[in-house]
């Protein structure tokens, strides 16, 4: 069921770009358009990250993966590129599971 | 599938006990923003039939940033074309290397891999916090997963942030 969701993601994914090159211009004029779309992956990577930093299956958990996410953070503010962002969260959880 | 967030995120909801069609669902609510990218390319690359096909492909943020970034139509077309075929190659090359290798790693905890998602989240979602809206906007949502979170499946959450954010964008204003 995995490899059928991810197929048919692909190819949602897929069409969705397809229809960008292929709609009319005037679709790109459409103000509620304009507005919504850009506003999808600011709201979805939001709760992304919340639920991946302070949840275990369905329990909200406080643990190092918030220290990990708030580092993630600094290094982000520091206009650090994007390796580094990533390596810095996760150096942070591994050091402080391994002094814990 | 060639488009990050909504790999990762595909993959981020699986691994938290999620259903595959709540991972589907959020790796194609991701990728509608690649249409917004493809309709303002339309015009720039202005590719017809089987070139389409293959341009499509390569439309995600980073094509679609150094193309309209040129002020000339034909370094926009190149722009566009050598970045999404680099990005192409290596992005799925590193995904090859990163799948076959993952065998040969430790538990994925102890090198603090399960906090490297969310940092990758952090970095794409930082360049678009520019203003207030969006910044309130990704707040609210990380608050309304959170709060949602106990009470549905893995990965629900999430459609319930992008139905309510369909329904503020439509109807304010």
């Amino acid at each position: 069921m995995t490899w059928a969701a991810l197929l048919v993601a692909a190819g949602v994914c897929y069409a969705i770009k397809l229809a960008g090159l292929s709609l009319p211009q005037r679709f790109l004029k459409d103000p509620r358009i304009q507005r919504t779309v850009p506003l999808l992956p600011v709201a979805l990577l939001a709760a992304l990250i919340a639920t991946q930093t302070f949840a275990s299956g369905q329990h909200l958990v406080l643990d190092v993966r918030a220290a990990a996410l708030g580092v993630a953070a600094i290094a982000v503010l520091l206009r650090a590129p994007f390796l580094i962002v990533v390596a810095a969260g996760a150096a942070t959880a591994a050091l402080l599971r391994l002094a814990l | 599938m060639f488009t990050g967030a909504s790999q990762f995120a595909f993959v981020g909801v699986i691994g938290a006990g999620g259903s595959p069609w709540a991972g589907a669902a959020t790796a194609a609510l991701l990728g509608t923003r690649n249409a917004l990218y493809g309709l303002r390319l339309a015009s720039l690359l202005s590719v017809r039939g089987p070139r389409r096909l293959v341009a499509s492909q390569l439309v995600i943020d980073e094509t679609t940033a150094m193309a309209i970034a040129r002020d000339q139509p034909d370094l926009s077309r190149f722009a566009f074309w050598a970045t999404g075929v680099a990005l192409f190659s290596l992005w799925n090359l590193g995904t090859l290397i990163g799948a076959l290798a993952t065998h040969a790693l430790p538990d994925p905890k102890v090198l603090g891999f399960d906090a490297a998602p969310p940092a990758a989240f952090l970095a794409l979602l930082a360049p678009r916090l520019r203003a207030r809206e969006p910044l309130a906007i990704a707040f609210a949502a990380a608050l309304v997963a959170l709060i949602a979170l106990p009470f549905v499946p893995a990965g629900v959450p999430l459609l319930i942030v992008a139905v309510i954010v369909v329904l503020y964008g439509v109807r304010s204003r």
